[in-house]
């Protein structure tokens, strides 16, 4: 008996280490944020109320993977726009944790890289919390119709993080593409492998 | 398995970190009837994953005579097997008997089957005994590490 309650115990922690079950899922109205971008400008989903949707990704300065995406994010961001779908980047990651995702190197990284996008910070970590996002990078897609938001893809942004050349499918590309002319999403869900969110004590 | 016989796995395998597809990973953990498997999700690049290595070294030299295995799968590019991951293992001194390198490209066709709560984030963890399963993606310390193996094990019983 000991040993079950010992064992429920771990698990229990373990539960509540991921978070299992908290976040947004496909089909749901989109949750609401209100964060501060690197010009000092907040951003909300009333600043893309004209827009067809929102692709929204959540990553950071430090994670190696978000590294690996960080130059098809900018390509991304460049063709997503065209087709009525901007896209924010969200760091959500506790710069005590991790010095390197601060606000002050989110400026420095975003010039650097020549960010096209606003590059967002998740002071209270609320927002991922409430989007369920679980690594960087990870990417929730919303549709927006008469200010209605609502989730309509969550993953991955490719299926090889390695290697752009070797890309086979570019899902997040694809899904705006199929939203952007009223098509139902061949792929709503995908998994990667990533950084863990580093969330705060 | 016998102190002599899991030294001689461990010298004939050590530096020798093999890259593996998925299903010969879980061909490999399917063998031994009786022994525990510990399989650590990590990577070279990922920082919560590398401070909880000695974590699993640990373990893995407890139970060095007993039915133990602890298997390290580096998520790391394949291409990078040489050049980072077999370096690091080396330089930090561990003498995991079985550490490979997962050769997998497409994370979102094998992820769910290593475990459908994976979301995907390292470091993670695979417990494995006589077909029961427990899988975490939680960050160990050397204490939570054993006492989550002990109870995994004594559950049956």
């Amino acid at each position: 008996m000991k040993y079950i309650l010992m064992l429920v115990l771990a698990v229990t922690t373990m539960m509540a280490q991921q978070g299992t079950q908290q976040g947004a899922s496909v089909g749901d109205k989109a949750p609401e944020f209100r964060l501060k971008n690197i010009d000092g400008q907040y951003i909300s989903l009333d600043t893309y109320k004209n827009s067809k949707g929102l692709v929204v990704v959540f990553t950071c300065n430090h994670c190696p993977y978000s590294v690996k995406y960080e130059d098809r994010i900018i390509a991304l961001a460049a063709e997503t726009a065209k087709l009525g779908y901007p896209l924010v980047a969200i760091n959500p990651n506790d710069p005590v944790k991790v010095p390197e995702d601060s606000y002050e190197n989110m400026k420095v990284r975003a010039k650097e890289k020549g960010f096209t996008f606003p590059y967002i910070v998740d002071e209270t970590q609320e927002v991922a919390k409430a989007y369920g996002a679980k690594r960087t990078p990870h990417v929730f897609i919303l549709s927006n119709t008469n200010a209605s938001w609502t989730v309509q893809y969550i993953g991955a942004i490719d299926d090889n993080a390695n290697d752009a050349e070797k890309v086979e499918s570019r899902f997040v590309l694809d899904a705006v593409r199929s939203l952007s002319s009223g098509s139902a999403l061949a792929v709503t869900q995908t998994k990667a492998i990533g950084c863990t969110i580093k969330w705060k004590e | 398995m016998s102190l002599v016989a899991s030294f001689t796995i461990c010298l004939a395998l050590f530096g020798n970190v093999e890259e593996l597809r998925l299903s010969q990973l879980q061909q490999r953990l399917s063998t031994g009837k009786d022994t525990a498997y510990v399989v650590n999700f990590w990577a070279t690049w990922c920082k919560p994953c590398v401070e909880e290595l000695p974590a699993f070294d640990k373990l893995a030299r407890k139970y060095a005579d007993k039915p133990v295995k602890v298997v390290l799968v580096s998520l790391d590019d394949p291409a990078e097997r040489e050049s980072k991951v077999v370096p690091f293992l080396k330089r930090r001194g561990y003498e995991f008997c079985d550490a490979v390198v997962l050769n997998e490209p497409k994370p979102h066709l094998w992820i769910d089957r290593v475990d459908q709560s994976w979301s995907g984030s390292i470091p993670a963890t695979l417990f494995i005994h006589n077909g029961r399963r427990l899988f975490g993606e939680f960050q160990f310390s050397a204490e939570l590490l054993e006492k989550t193996f002990t109870d995994f094990l004594k559950e049956r019983k």
